[in-house]
């Protein structure tokens, strides 16, 4: 490397809102050409909005963006191109019925007269392949491909492209170990070729083993540059999640009584051959709340589904105060006492277009008093509506908005509203607080430690590293789909817990 | 009595019914595989069929009504073509609209053009398209009884097969058609216009569904009547369905509809197997398709749903 | 208030506009749209006659517009109305002729109920085959009609055809004999008022089963909106996602919604046979079924909206002999055209929405109060 590092990309000063948020605030990131460069952060820190800032998918609302040392203007996918740049999505922007050839050359096809001249097209497709050491069949169709297969076509497409630049969103979040492998291999190869590659991941084992240099982002901010070699995983960890306590939550000790959830060996199968949960055991006691803690997409969303009926597990045992409910319906569940707060609420929790008192009623509308054995009981409905919305204070007070009208946070009281009203033993959380105002987060976090000082049994998942240790009584981490380990959120170190949502065993204590 | 039927003239006579069924069936796939899913396909031969005979009517030449047969075709398929893309309507109900429509426009116009209720007047023999005799295959025995002597359109209607394969599967217009119709993102990410892609597989479905209306009025009969497509759009709908939205499958289902066609005309009256039992038969094959009995029928995955690009 | 106000607004324009661009067509071909529009209004709404005939052609399309609607608020369009229909007008003359001997009032009866299963039965094939395979209801339903057209039209013309009868139609289940109407069937509204003091013409065929349609009108608002099934139903269509999170199954509640539809177009029949011809005539329906849709997307999937929706279709049907009649130059086909027209302003609600939703949100923002603007800014 020479004395002043010639710079492939330079953002400086870039801003981007969306609303009310600030996704990026004055961004500066620095990226050497010929290097592997990562940006860490956690979900939500403005990683892939910076980078689809540089590829043109937004436009940035200030700020500047040089390429190769001249300023540009991207304000599509096709300048970007034009300039070298080459984009791998997290979700594969790719033809399954077509072949790897035709997806690769999809855009820019080489013809002879009106056809595609195949033959050509082939032969670029294996030099490429060869040249970068992307193995590939170019006749195979790409929906039968696994994975790792279609991620080495998506990275042919940009070098099809003429890419210098090569930006991968979270590469490795879908690939099985020994394809990470295989990946990082591959990349090493394209660095020493002179490509300039920018990951966006949030492993930290990762980039130890794979980058140059290292930005880490938190809630819109670049809060550190560093080369790798000066950087360790705990100091990582610590810039990553280490954001100031905003929120301490006030609560006494548990005061845990029997088991009301046990689950016992679960495993989930997955769709590529792999292991979604792998034998997860462990069990929440009435007045607790037991943390799961890791990295998005290690198994956490498909154990909650399990958990209330939503998903059919591979294997293993679940049951309520010594009831077994694995092969319980989600209705039969929650007639048992079990409430659940789901990680989308758009996409599970509400009707959007239905009013406040049609959504309050979802998963108890069959059951007395509010439905008789044909009719609805519309008085009882409205009278348990308004109740709910006054005592959980959402806002605006009108039964008769569809969900729709409110905002994030009054959508998520409602939930709450209506799960916790059930009387609860057991209540199943996910991301309680995402897309929540501060104020509707220091409520529904109230709301959950009257449950759990009243007996309730709570299992709580959260991508917030601090909702997590703030409320939970005991803290489970989840890595792949397995339990690496419990820790006491009062005394764990955030290092320490990073490392083990990294992957890492802990440490055994004395 | 059934071995009676099967002859050479009964598969002449399926090659003459199966045309219509293959040029909208061709038509329709190439709209359906861009991600329009076209069940104005019945709408717009009845377009077609209607155009023909009148301009044919009027100007006297068979061929300049086939011409503005195709073209009345592509005007009305844009319909569905703006509806769908520009307004992201819902494309079974805009399909549905235009099948209705065009069970009104020709009877109106044909009413103040014709002052009949719905016909066109019949054409002489001299002013409907004129049989062709294929040179060498003409004098074959065996060939030239099943190949020769067809309308033009028949043979348009065969050639339009390889065409459509070569077309699909071999160009670059086929291959982002295709790329369009089963994820629009990825081609829209690749440079590829999905909006432009998608004009154009509805507009050719509409070309060759209104050539497939003329061969009705004026290659097969001499004259327009009401509703004289008599379901063949749908029947051609179910043959793309059945034959997998590949133009070769489609191409032997709209054979194997034909001759159930061409059976069940010859056995009125000399068997007694009901017609209707035979007419049904295409759409319980469909049926059987879409359940997945017999292989699995997949459409485009995007078909039927509007792109609506994001910021 | 406003809600309603809103959701009346596109269809009320849908419908102008069509009918603007109907009157340019009838400029185009060289007649007097004014003419055609006064036609219109006089023969359906402006007699006895014309509102008895425009109620009359409004039966069966409530309901397959409340067959449609239905279907649609569970996520499912069924196209197959038409079929549904048919084989259930075949089903109703069936039992009649079964049963002939019996009885009138059981047999009616009876009738009703075939009806309603035949369709219900027609429409739940393809609403199996959608929650068992995800076979596209809009596909397997156009096959069904197709199925059902060839099916019945051989069960007519080889089985139940009065021997020598040149028309495609069944034997009669009921006929007058000595000027008095022998046979299951259900009473026209001339009987159905005259003990009531209201002289209603007896030439009108308005018949009980328009009240029959007025009645599964507010059932099926009842059921939708005021019971926990229709909440169900409601709610796959709104967001399956969110209904399998509730306790909701999707596949039950396709089945159901497909089955429901079909008995809601097969009611159809008891207007056809039992209160108007009394016998089953192949090709009887004029379009329905499609036309269904067409009222359905008018009326907003709402009783109340396809109620008015399919009035005025009804009135449109009624008003097509007369504009052909009365016309130089425009034929009843004028009106099918007229359908289509308001079909695609419906669909194609995007071509209206960008300048009136900016109204709308002008005027709901105005109407707020102060303390509502407080809670949304916080």
């Amino acid at each position: 490397m020479s004395e002043e590092p010639k710079y492939a990309v330079e953002m400086r000063g870039v801003t981007k809102q969306f609303g009310e948020v600030v996704a990026n605030d004055h961004i500066d990131i620095r990226i050497p050409s010929q290097s592997i460069h990562a940006i860490i952060g956690e979900n939500g820190a403005g990683k892939s909005t910076s980078m689809n800032i540089l590829y043109g998918f937004y436009t940035a609302d200030s700020g500047e963006t040089l390429i190769d040392g001249e300023p540009r203007s991207i304000s599509s996918p096709r300048d970007a191109i034009a300039l070298g740049l080459g984009m791998v999505h997290q979700h594969f922007m790719l033809v399954e019925p077509l072949t790897v050839t035709e997806n690769i050359v999809l855009g820019a096809e080489p013809t002879s007269g009106v056809a595609i001249d195949y033959k050509r097209a082939r032969a670029r497709v294996r030099e490429i392949s060869e040249q970068y050491g992307l193995k590939i069949n170019p006749d195979a169709k790409v929906g039968q491909l696994s994975v790792g297969q279609q991620q080495r076509v998506e990275i042919l497409k940009t070098l099809y492209r003429g890419a210098r630049i090569l930006i991968l969103d979270e590469p490795t979040a879908v690939l099985t170990p020994q394809e990470v492998d295989e990946m990082f291999a591959i990349l090493r190869g394209l660095r020493e070729q002179g490509k300039t590659i920018i990951i966006i991941t949030h492993k930290l084992e990762e980039v130890l083993s794979l980058s140059d240099n290292i930005t880490v982002m938190r809630d819109g901010h670049v809060v550190g540059n560093l080369p790798t070699r000066e950087a360790s995983a705990e100091g990582l960890a610590r810039m990553m999640v280490g954001r100031e306590v905003l929120l301490r939550v006030v609560k006494k000790d548990s005061e845990p009584g029997k088991p009301v959830l046990s689950v016992r060996g679960l495993t989930l199968e997955g769709g590529e051959g792999g292991t979604i949960l792998d034998d997860i055991s462990f069990e929440v006691r009435r007045g607790e709340v037991l943390g799961i803690a890791g990295v998005e997409g290690n198994g956490q969303t498909e154990l909650i589904e399990i958990l209330a009926g939503l998903a059919t597990p591979s294997g293993g045992a679940i049951l309520l105060d010594d009831e077994e409910i694995t092969r319980l319906s989600p209705h039969q569940r929650k007639r048992r006492g079990v409430a659940h707060i789901p990680e989308d609420r758009h996409r599970r929790g509400l009707l959007l277009d239905f009013d406040l008192a049609g959504n309050s009623i979802l998963g108890v509308h069959k059951d007395a008093p509010i439905s008789g054995r044909v009719l609805l009981d519309r008085q009882v409905i409205d009278e348990r509506a308004r109740r709910l919305v006054k005592e959980y204070n959402v806002r605006p007070p009108d039964i008769t908005l569809p969900a729709r009208a409110l905002s994030g946070g009054n959508q998520q009281k409602l939930i709450v509203a209506r799960e916790f009203d059930i009387n609860p033993k057991l209540i199943l959380v996910s991301q309680p607080t995402r897309g929540v105002d501060i104020g509707a987060t220091e409520f529904i976090h109230r709301k959950l430690i009257e449950l759990r000082d009243a007996g309730a049994g709570v299992l709580l998942v959260s991508a917030e590293l601090d909702e997590v240790l703030s409320l939970s009584d005991r803290v489970m981490v989840i890595y792949e789909g397995r339990v690496v380990g419990e820790v006491d959120p009062r005394s764990v170190g955030e290092g320490e817990i990073g490392l083990m949502m990294a992957g890492s065993r802990p440490v055994e204590k004395t | 009595m059934l071995i009676d039927i099967i002859n050479l003239s009964l598969l002449a006579s399926m090659i003459r019914l199966s045309t219509p069924l293959i040029l909208a069936a061709l038509g329709g796939m190439f709209s359906e595989r861009a991600g329009v899913i076209n069940i104005a396909l019945e709408g717009i031969m009845l377009a077609g069929a209607f155009t023909a005979a009148a301009v044919t009517v009027r100007a006297e030449n068979p061929w300049f009504g086939l011409l503005c047969a195709a073209a009345a075709g592509a005007v009305v398929s844009l319909i569905l073509a703006v509806a769908a893309i520009e307004f992201h309507a819902n494309q079974v109900v805009v399909g549905t609209a235009i099948n209705i429509m065009f069970l009104g426009v020709p009877a109106l116009v044909s009413g103040a053009l014709f002052e009949s209720t719905g016909s066109t007047p019949q054409l002489p023999r001299e002013q409907t398209l004129p049989d062709w005799n294929v040179p060498l295959i003409g004098d074959v025995p065996f060939l030239g009884q099943l190949f020769s002597g067809h309308k033009p359109i028949v043979y348009l209607a065969l050639l339009m097969v390889p065409v459509s394969y070569y077309v699909l599967f071999r160009t670059r217009f086929g291959l982002r058609l295709r790329a369009v119709g089963e994820n629009p993102e990825a081609a829209d990410t690749a440079g590829v216009s999905v909006r432009r892609m998608r004009y154009a597989g509805v507009v050719l479905s509409g070309l060759l569904a209104g050539i497939a209306g003329a061969y009705l009025s004026i290659g097969q009969n001499s004259l327009f009547t009401r509703n004289m497509t008599a379901g063949r759009g749908f029947i051609a709908l179910a043959a793309l369905i059945f034959g997998k939205w590949h133009p070769v499958g489609a191409f032997f289902a709209c054979l194997l509809f034909g001759l159930a066609d061409a059976i069940a005309i010859r056995m009125q009256g000399v068997v007694p197997i009901p017609v209707q039992m035979i007419q049904i038969i295409p759409y319980v094959l469909t049926l059987v398709v879409l359940a997945g009995f017999i292989g699995r029928a997949i459409p485009p995955r995007a078909i039927g749903i509007p792109y609506i690009k994001e910021k | 208030m406003k809600n309603n106000l809103k959701e009346l607004f596109f269809p009320v324009v849908a419908v102008v506009a069509a009918f603007l661009v109907g009157g340019i067509l009838v400029w185009f071909i060289g007649d007097d749209p004014l003419l055609v529009y006064e036609l219109f209004f006089t023969s359906a709404f402006g007699s006895i006659d014309g509102i008895g005939y425009t109620l009359f052609y409004a039966t069966p399309l409530i309901f397959t517009g409340l067959a449609v609607s239905v279907a649609f608020k569970c996520g499912l369009l069924n196209i197959g109305a038409e079929g549904q229909l048919v084989v259930a007008a075949f089903a109703t003359a069936w039992v009649g002729i079964v049963l002939a001997g019996w009885p009138a009032l059981p047999v009616v009866l009876l009738a009703m109920v075939a009806a309603m299963l035949a369709g219900g039965f027609w429409a739940g094939v393809p609403g199996v085959l959608k929650a068992r395979f995800g076979a596209h209801e809009v596909i397997t339903t156009i096959m069904m009609n197709f199925i059902a057209f060839g099916i019945v039209s051989y069960l007519t013309q080889y089985h139940y055809r009065k021997p020598g009868d040149p028309i495609l139609e069944t034997v009669p289940i009921a006929e007058v004999k000595d000027g008095v109407l022998v046979g299951p069937h259900i009473p026209r509204m001339h009987d159905l008022l005259a003990p009531l003091g209201v002289d209603f013409p007896e030439r009108l065929p308005l018949n009980l089963a328009f009240l029959i349609a007025l009645a599964v009108c507010f059932l099926v608002y009842v059921f939708l909106w005021k019971t926990k099934w229709g909440y169900e139903l409601r709610a796959v269509g709104m967001n399956a996602s969110a209904a399998e999170y509730g306790g909701v199954s999707i596949s039950r509640n396709i089945i159901a919604a497909m089955v429901i539809s079909g008995m809601l177009a097969g009611m159809v029949g008891i207007n056809e046979v039992l209160g108007y011809r009394y016998r089953y005539y192949d090709g009887f329906s004029a379009g329905y079924g499609f036309t269904g849709i067409a009222v359905a997307l008018l009326g907003r999937s709402h009783p109340v909206g396809v109620l008015l929706a399919a009035i005025l279709f009804g009135a449109l049907a009624r008003s097509a002999l007369f504009i052909d009649i009365f016309t130089v130059k425009i034929s009843k086909d004028w009106v099918v055209i007229l359908q289509a027209i308001i079909i695609l302003f419906v669909a194609c609600e995007a071509l209206f929405r960008s300048g009136a939703s900016r109204v709308f949100r002008r005027t709901v923002k105005a109407s707020r109060t102060p303390e509502e603007k407080e809670s949304l800014a916080a």
